[in-house]
């Protein structure tokens, strides 16, 4: 048994420890937002936020997680959509198929939380995740857009860290 | 022809037509359903009012715009709804859309076409007949306001879904007209006159996609995602070598593992174990003794393969030509002679949302839920694998999460998913491939190697050019009716004599382009571009070698030989404009270029690169041209061509699936290396319409990639790069 803050609700899941926190979210919570890719932390299309911080949720065990961990996952990213980064990326309409797209903005919302303002080389450094239809062109243009937006204040109740 | 193959083929049949079925019935229940289904039961209980096939309408004035093409990111939902609304007149920011089953195109003649979705055809191959029916719906929408108001249906007019009678200063909606039009006959759509793409105003607009809110939030449902009650799910290893089969396995070591429903063993190839949740099946497969049969192919490597295409360029006779006046005989009298040899890998699609199925098949029904790029493909493997008529099978769409080809004719993983729900009668299984299995079991782009000759006179004018290429034939594998009489002129794509699909935009007074094919044990299928890109890479990249070889700007020594090719030459010429061909360049950085044909649409590109003292790559900057005919979309076809730059590029820095023992080596992103944000370069699209025909857009453009960047490192360094990828290649 495991007791997981997703979202700020917090789930008892009856699961093995050694079970990847992405097979939880999706197989046992039933959010499906967050996906599978590759299974070994390089793709990124399993990414979420704990306390803060952009995870690869495939390759960290439930069992490590500490009661207290905050997890946001892309549904929980903002109440309404409305994110800056949500808002950036519908502005662009930077997705194609948009299966990496909720890995994606998780990179985006960690990286603007951290540096409100970055450079290009700050994106070039903090977005690491695969798209494999080719979309970051204008994932840049985005992040660069997001961040000037005024923050989202919905989105730091749900998310139970400063957005 | 020699075929070292010894390949497990899938069987396949056609697609029949006409039979009928129940259309939508028996749709299961789910409570996290794909939303084009969701939307489709909404629409039903909103009363919508079907006008046509294409067109439906609800009080509310919403129009609902039915999609039998496949949506995998290309944006062609929103092309084609973009072409039905432009002839329906109808409020473009009221569309919605639906995506029909192919059980109800099945029910309904095929009302709705060709489903299929592969060679750059969503909106080429369909753009008549969507444009006749939303036209069509407009005509009876109009009668049935005449016919209301009692005035000659040439007083009306239409705008944004508002009919008017200026005589009488009346207006109506469609929405209230709809069930009344309905009722009409339809107009033969042979005498309907459909705009001038020239005046249209939904249609040819940089418009935003219908399809971006529910890919920002985690909503949008993929086949992966799909979930049903009393599901199971199933994972699955085949066996790794190619051709090879199940020998035996110790399902004891697995007993008592939590979840586990049962192992199943599928076909002669493959072993599932199907548990209460994909991650135990998984893990209990891991952990699951299995002993495969390799059979013949164990042996196989990259070096047996390399030999045999090698050999192939001494073969006697060939597998399909293109010829004028005597190549070979004009080059050995030639002047100068300029000689190359290029090789490109196997390549994996490696889409983000790997392969999976759910399957459901009761005594009387078969049901499957699937990321498909032709449905139709898939309810015709339910049928098949099932055992049950196709009036008795459904197959239910999600939009596929990236297809690059890898989700269109074979359906392999539709077969497996039925073979493992056979097993658990009337229960919905999911399967879903690990990315290990998704990359060791593609349908694999060809292998191919070409031998490059010219001979120039003494002013450097092209008196010959000789092609031969050897490689494995994917008609050969997927398709062995199309190889007619040993002839596969497919695997010569991009060098048509022909104008219209894939014509080589170059004259010599005399050429040979010959294919020689060399099939191997690995299976193949079309991957994004098919041909267009590796037999770009030859053609283009050895153009520039000839060019230096001829002491020739490359753009000037392409040119004289283009005079017969004008829309060819029309988009490198702009190309070559907006990117500053001949103009200086900051230093350290050199340009490439490079043109092709293919999917109807004329591609072109600059690239700018630099290499390093040491070696080192940086791609700066791609201008990309693109001729497609009619852009239904200009900021998707923008989209388009910055997606073609990063797969045409992870190609050509990274991607190759070397062969060892038998099987693929490279079974995940951490050795099969996926270009990522940091190497994009700065992608600048210009888009040259002629409007006089219909291209496609979802493949072309990546083909001028690679070569225009291999170009540009031939420019860099002075030596040609003559092999993928760049990655194995000492640049310096």
């Amino acid at each position: 048994m495991a007791k997981l803050n997703i979202n700020g609700r917090v789930h008892n899941v009856l699961v093995e420890p050694e079970t990847p926190l992405l097979w939880v979210i999706r197989e046992q919570v039933g959010l499906t937002g967050t996906k599978y890719g590759c299974g070994v932390a390089q793709c990124g299309a399993c990414s979420v936020h704990i306390n803060g911080e952009v995870m690869r949720s495939c390759s960290i065990a439930v069992g490590d997680l500490k009661a207290g961990d905050k997890i946001v996952t892309i549904e929980g990213l903002s109440p309404t959509s409305s994110h800056p980064v949500q808002k950036a990326w519908a502005a662009i309409d930077v997705p194609q198929c948009g299966y990496c797209q909720s890995g994606q903005i998780m990179a985006a919302a960690a990286l603007l939380r951290k540096n409100p303002k970055p450079t290009d080389k700050d994106i070039d450094e903090a977005m690491t995740n695969i798209c494999r239809c080719g979309t970051y062109q204008r994932i840049r243009t985005a992040v660069h857009m997001a961040a000037e937006m005024p923050a989202g204040g919905k989105s730091a109740a749900v998310n139970g860290h400063k957005a | 022809m020699k075929d070292i193959s010894s390949k497990t083929k899938l069987s396949r049949r056609a697609f029949v037509v006409g039979t009928t079925a129940a259309a939508g019935g028996g749709l299961a229940l789910g409570f996290h359903m794909p939303a084009d289904a969701a939307s489709a039961r909404a629409a039903a209980a909103n009363e919508g009012v079907e006008v046509n096939a294409w067109v439906v309408i609800k009080p509310d004035d919403t129009c609902m715009i039915r999609i039998a093409r496949t949506e995998m990111g290309q944006g062609t939902r929103t092309g084609l709804a973009q072409l039905v609304a432009e002839e329906l007149e109808c409020d473009w920011k009221k569309v919605t859309t639906d995506s029909i089953t192919p059980g109800q195109n099945l029910a309904r003649k095929r009302v709705w076409g060709e489903m299929g979705t592969g060679g750059s055809r969503g909106i080429r191959t369909s753009h008549d007949y969507v444009r006749r029916g939303g036209a069509a719906a407009r005509i009876m929408l109009l009668q049935a306001a005449a016919d209301q108001w009692k005035v000659p249906v040439g007083e009306l007019t239409v705008s944004d879904g508002i009919i008017s009678h200026a005589a009488s200063k009346r207006t109506i909606s469609y929405g209230k007209v709809a069930a009344a039009a309905a009722k009409l006959t339809a107009p033969d759509p042979k005498d309907i006159t459909l705009k001038d793409p020239r005046n249209w105003k939904i249609a040819g607009k940089a418009i935003k996609r219908l399809d971006t809110a529910d890919k920002l939030n985690g909503s949008k449902i993929y086949a992966i995602d799909v979930k049903l009650p009393g599901m199971l799910c199933a994972a699955i290893k085949s066996c790794p070598v190619f051709g090879g089969t199940v020998k035996s396995y110790d399902e004891a070591k697995i007993a008592g593992r939590p979840g586990i429903k049962g192992v199943v063993k599928v076909k002669e190839t493959g072993v599932a174990v199907v548990a209460d949740t994909w991650y135990r099946a998984k893990s209990a497969l891991e952990a699951l003794p299995i002993v495969w049969d390799d059979a013949a192919n164990a042996g196989q490597s990259d070096a047996i393969i390399a030999a045999h295409l090698r050999e192939g360029f001494d073969a006697a006779a060939n597998n399909g030509d293109r010829r004028n006046g005597d190549a070979v005989k004009a080059i050995e009298g030639a002047a100068k002679k300029v000689e190359a040899i290029y090789s490109t890998p196997f390549l994996a699609h490696a889409t983000m949302e790997p392969m999976n199925c759910i399957a459901k098949i009761a005594a009387d029904r078969a049901e499957a839920w699937v990321p498909s790029q032709n449905s139709e493909a898939s309810l015709a493997a339910l049928s098949e694998a099932s055992g049950l008529p196709l009036d008795k099978c459904e197959v239910y769409r999600s939009d596929p999460g990236g297809g690059f080809g890898r989700r269109g004719g074979s359906q392999d993983y539709v077969h497996q998913a039925v073979a493992i729900a056979k097993n658990f009668p009337n229960t919905p299984v999911k399967l879903i491939w690990s990315r290990e299995e998704d990359m060791t079991h593609d349908f694999y782009r060809p292998i191919s190697q070409a031998k490059m000759a010219a001979g120039l006179d003494e002013q450097g004018n092209l008196v010959g050019l000789h092609v031969r290429i050897s490689g494995q034939s994917i008609n050969a594998f997927a398709n062995p009716a199309a190889v007619a009489g040993g002839k596969d002129m497919r695997q010569l794509q991009g060098y048509d004599v022909n104008p219209g699909e894939a014509q080589l935009g170059y004259a010599a007074p005399n050429m040979l382009i010959e294919y020689v094919m060399r099939n191997t044990h690995v299976p193949v299928g079309p991957w994004r571009g098919v041909n267009t890109n590796q037999n770009a890479v030859y053609m283009e990249c050895f153009m520039d070698e000839v060019a230096k070889a001829a002491g020739k700007d490359p753009l000037e020594f392409r040119r004289s030989l283009m005079g017969n090719f004008p829309k060819h030459l029309a988009i490198l010429n702009a190309v070559a404009e907006k990117a500053g061909w001949g103009q200086p360049l900051p230093p350290g950085v050199h340009r490439g270029i490079a043109q092709f044909h293919g999917y109807a649409t004329y591609s072109a590109a600059v690239a700018e690169v630099s290499v390093s003292d040491a070696g080192k790559l940086k791609v700066h900057r791609l201008v990309l041209g693109v001729n497609c005919g009619h852009p239904v979309n200009l900021d998707q076809i923008a989209a388009q061509c910055e997606g073609s730059v990063a797969f045409g590029l992870t190609a050509a820095l990274y991607g190759e699936c070397p062969v060892k023992d038998g099987r693929m080596a490279s079974l995940n992103f951490d050795t099969y290396h996926i270009m990522r944000l940091a190497e994009m370069p700065k992608v600048e699209t210009i888009i040259v319409p002629t409007y006089d025909f219909w291209g496609g857009i979802g493949e072309p453009t990546i083909s001028v990639v690679s070569p225009a960047v291999m170009n540009a490192i031939h420019a860099a360094t002075g030596k040609p790069v003559r092999s993928l990828p760049l990655k194995n290649v000492k640049l310096v």
